[in-house]
């Protein structure tokens, strides 16, 4: 047994270059539960982070009572981090779940029954459609249903009622990515692949706290680092993380100053030869521009802009130069800071040069927030249309509306998809007066927390909200609809390195609670959506039906799951997409061949300026003859709009803790992961904290020009002139023991600024001031394990989950898993 | 020599665009897309302007004696809510032609006289109006749905 808790990252089983990532099997059973006990196991996936670790629930008397990672998958060969053991069967067995739903009346949500709740929401919808039209309906989702319910929820959106306010927290998390992607070559889909950590020679980690938000392939690296050759670590990041701490170059750049860095990264790979010309000139377009637009960025002109050392920055591109075969990874330090889609595409600019790119070892993963965020990218519940379509392409648009058995003119394409922060300033503004907000939090996920809660409790929206428990938001509902969720209903998911896997149902559901799928479908039926023949527009018999359906969306598109069916997901491991007649097996790594969907009749997007977002268009598109070619997009360095100032000197961050996921719906509801990090905190620097009066555990207010928190000090290893706060605590358990009747929620503080392209929030940029309220009663109860360390060790007690939070590992080097049988074949 | 009148055509021009990018940024500050770049676009503008005053030193400016029928003065205000946001947008729109429809000119004697400092400015300018422009329309699609048919 190992505390999991005190150990995230579990046993160490070193492997070398080309090596098989050797099995080793977690597992977690219930107090109690002995594995003799267990009925049986349910195959499914983790939904705790977006890493999509396989696994098996172990169900006893009808009832979740454990769980263990699922050795053959080719994602985590059996393992699982902390908050798949601990978190995934406690969060959705609380006695808190939504049972019954809530319709409000004279101001209080009281519980009925499902026809009156459907009932009214559908009076609701029906009224304002005759009265207002489709533009008065918004639809926000999630990064957290399955396939089949983006699906569902795509078609009744764009077919059924026809709105373009269509869009999921995927916005706040993942967005940069597939924006990334589609923009350098030409459609969504990652690269890369997680089997890219095994052969490669050097990890490049761009705002990416790996070691925290996705551990188990975290686990991956660090045991090639514990190997014979381990490989070069290169991290950009404000914080001394725990991949700071093993990196060969640790880059902290000064938030908001990303593009500064890469422009220099780049121009370091020009002056020093480090291109692949060849390569260059057959498979992408636009190198000139690029050239000149990265000239200026010296060494020392990065070194001023980022608050990092030149010879630093020398020595990070040397190692991209030079090394064979490199892997780089992208998240929220990019995705959710000034010029998100600019710097993003500069980390894909940077592969292109070199050729490095689906190749083993050379690889680039653009990291994803939340485990099945692919889906509603693919299945078009984001807004965009489904199946990588683009909506300035008719020829797409008449695939889905002959798909769908609609007119062309319902399906909603004359401008981009409503993106989230945008849909939710129509509420503000009284144009959108129906709102369904379905598993997600936005009272504590969403910048200016003190504006969401106003535009959330307006009169003018008709608000519903489904999801598993009573949450922030789902407090301002006119109608509440209790959710099943994970190991209650069936479904698939796609996780970052666009493998798909089977999540079986495995008990039901409490009380009245009913699949978001189900939900949908009930609406769609209750609103009498047809097809132009007169059948209903949704007229499937549960999940197998609709992933059906979506596999004809998906026929002959780059995510093709044709070849994918529920049977094939059964037994065995995840299968990345595309999977067809021509890849019965998928396709491990994109682009191999240095050809990408940039078409102009197949590709996703024609593009964007990266500077304003304006749309390219598709003449100017088809006159960069790309024909398969990938794009050099740039743009150069803007400093992020709010620079610190006098009155709010310090640069403000947030992120996550590896203990937490989310708004912590499900990981306060477990005690080992809510005890390892009860409550919120900020993080200070030493010299900061020196010069603020401020000592670990001091209570402090943090002041934006949009709120205020109040919370304890870590004097931790944040850099100095930054602040820093993790985002998961909101107030749904706030009574005494989280914030004492004060504000502690990170996004009081963030600002209302977007990413032009992509759209994503900018929650890693903003100003504040800092200062003290009252003296340390103790000290604050940040982690010790991770990058909330103190920075002085041994000053705080460590953090530890004792008997609850051991887990069993079983190694087994000799196991079988789906990456050995492809590496033999 | 007539190009001195069209550069100082251009100039009042850009300067007048510069100036209506900041009246809608602050008067349309609950949209943060716009607060930010119209911003980011009048700083452009003024940039266009320092460029051409390289130009102007060489050529001189001076205005022509003809009736001017589309004045290109900055905007004095802006409107409110949706609609009037749509409507601000394509008064920028508007002007940003005129720029744009200068430059081309200003461009056809840079060419016509060989010079090729002039043919540099241009081009480095030319290409960031058409992006003005883009944005402009991206934007516009976007909001006049909304603006036009349900909104208040």
């Amino acid at each position: 047994m190992t505390d999991r808790i005190a150990d995230i990252w579990g046993e160490r089983t070193p492997f070398s270059r080309g090596e098989h990532w050797p099995v080793r099997v977690d597992q977690k059973l219930a107090d109690g539960i002995a594995e003799g006990d267990v009925d049986r196991w349910v195959q499914s996936a983790c939904v705790l982070c977006s890493n999509g670790c396989a696994c098996d629930i172990a169900v006893k008397d009808d009832r979740m009572v454990g769980i263990r990672g699922r050795a053959v998958d080719r994602v985590n060969h059996g393992r699982l981090g902390p908050k798949g053991l601990f978190g995934s069967i406690p969060g959705m067995t609380s006695q808190e779940r939504l049972m019954r739903p809530m319709i409000r009346i004279a101001g209080e949500l009281v519980e009925t029954d499902w026809d009156t709740a459907m009932s009214r929401i559908v009076e609701r919808s029906k009224t304002l459609l005759a009265g207002k039209g489709p533009l008065s309906h918004g639809f926000y989702t999630s990064g957290q249903l399955f396939l089949e319910e983006y699906y569902a929820l795509a078609v009744l959106g764009k077919a059924g009622i026809g709105t373009p306010h269509m869009d999921g927290n995927t916005r706040l998390c993942t967005a940069t990515a597939a924006a990334a992607m589609k923009e350098t070559f030409g459609s969504d889909g990652q690269p890369g692949s997680y089997l890219d950590i095994d052969d490669c020679d050097a990890v490049f980690l761009y705002g990416h706290n790996m070691a925290e938000t996705q551990t188990v392939l975290w686990s991956r690296i660090l045991d090639r680092i514990a190997g014979p050759d381990r490989p070069f670590i290169v991290c950009v990041d404000p914080r001394l993380t725990e991949v700071a701490k093993v990196a060969d170059v640790h880059l902290p750049v000064r938030p908001g100053t990303n593009q500064a860095l890469m422009n220099g990264l780049i121009r370091e790979l020009f002056v020093n030869g480090w291109i692949d010309e060849a390569w260059v000139q057959e498979h992408a377009v636009g190198v000139d521009e690029l050239r000149a637009v990265v000239d200026p960025w010296t060494p020392e002109k990065v070194a001023e802009t980022c608050g990092v050392d030149a010879a630093d920055v020398r020595h990070a591109a040397r190692i991209f130069g030079e090394s064979e075969r490199v892997l780089s990874t992208i998240l929220q330090g990019f995705y959710q800071s000034a010029q998100a889609t600019a710097a993003s595409c500069q980390v894909n600019n940077m592969h292109l040069l070199r050729g490095m790119i689906g190749k083993p070892g050379a690889g680039i993963l653009q990291m994803n927030g939340q485990p099945t965020a692919q889906n509603n990218r693919e299945c078009g519940a984001d807004g965009d249309l489904p199946g990588f379509r683009n909506w300035e392409n008719p020829e797409h648009v008449k695939q889905l509306a002959e798909l769908w058995g609609v007119d062309v003119d319902m399906i909603p394409h004359w401008a981009p998809p409503t993106h989230a922060m945008q849909i939710f300033r129509y509420v503000e503004q009284g144009s959108i007066e129906f709102l369904w907000v379905s598993a997600t939090n936005p009272a504590v996920s969403m910048p200016q927390l003190e504006r969401i809660r106003e535009i959330l409790d307006r009169d003018s929206v008709f608000l519903v909200v489904q999801d598993l428990y009573l949450t922030e938001t789902a407090q301002y509902a006119d109608v509440v609809l209790p959710a099943a969720g994970w190991g209650e209903k069936t479904g698939t998911f796609t996780n970052v390195n666009r493998i798909v896997h089977l999540s079986d149902k495995a008990v039901e559901p409490p009380g009245n609670a009913r699949s978001d799928l189900d939900i949908f479908l009930d609406y769609a039926r209750r609103m009498g959506f047809t097809k132009n023949d007169g059948s209903p527009l949704l007229g499937w018999d549960g999940p197998e039906d609709a992933y059906r359906a979506w596999q004809e969306c998906s026929r002959g598109r780059p995510c093709d799951y044709t070849g994918i069916s529920y049977d094939k997901l059964r037994g065995g491991s995840g299968i990345p997409w595309p999977c067809n007649d021509e890849n019965p097996d998928g396709v491990t790594r994109l682009y191999g061949d240095g050809v990408f969907p940039t078409e102009p009749d197949c590709c996703e997007s024609f593009g964007h300026d990266l500077l304003t977002g304006a749309s390219v268009g598709e003449q100017a598109f088809r006159a960069l003859e790309t024909h398969g070619k990938a794009v050099f997009k740039c743009a150069d360095y803007a400093p992020p709009h709010e620079e610190p100032s006098s009155d709010y000197p310090y640069r403000y961050t947030t992120g996550r803790t590896a203990y937490h996921f989310h708004t912590r719906t499900k990981t306060a509801r477990s005690w080992p992961l809510n005890r390892a990090a009860p409550t919120a905190w900020v993080e200070v620097s030493r010299t900061d904290a020196e010069t603020l009066g401020l000592v670990e555990g001091d209570i402090a207010r943090v002041t934006s020009p949009r709120g205020e928190i109040v919370v304890p000090v870590r004097v931790g290893d944040v850099r100095e002139g930054t602040v820093f706060a993790p985002f998961h605590y909101g107030y749904f358990d706030a009574s005494t023991q989280v914030s004492n009747g004060r504000l502690s929620a990170a996004n009081e503080l963030t600002i209302t600024e977007w990413d032009p392209v992509s759209k994503q929030p900018l929650f890693k940029n903003a100003a504040v001031r800092i200062e003290k309220v009252a003296d340390a009663v103790g000290p604050s109860e940040a982690p010790t394990t991770t990058a909330s360390r103190p920075f002085t060790p041994g000053t705080v007690p460590p953090t530890v989950g004792g008997a609850d939070g051991e887990a069993s590992s079983v190694v087994d080097r000799d196991a079988w898993t789906a990456d050995r049988a492809e590496a033999l074949s | 020599m007539m190009l001195p009148v069209y550069l100082g055509l251009l100039e009042k021009a850009e300067r007048a665009l510069a100036s209506s990018y900041r009246q809608v940024a602050e008067g349309h500050g609950a949209e943060p897309d716009i607060y930010h770049l119209c911003q980011t676009l009048a700083k452009q503008c003024d940039q266009h302007e320092q460029a051409l005053a390289t130009v102007i030193e060489r050529y001189g400016e001076r205005p022509d004696d003809e009736p001017e029928r589309l004045h290109a003065e900055e905007m004095s205000e802006t409107r409110s809510g949706p609609l009037g946001l749509l409507r601000d947008l394509q008064d920028l729109y508007l002007l940003a032609n005129l720029v744009d429809v200068t430059w081309m000119m200003i461009k056809q004697a840079a060419l016509g006289l060989r010079d090729e400092q002039l043919i540099q400015v241009v081009s480095e300018c030319e290409s960031q109006v058409k992006v003005q422009l883009g944005w402009l329309t991206t934007r516009m699609k976007q909001a006049a749905p909304q603006a036009l048919i349900v909104a208040q």
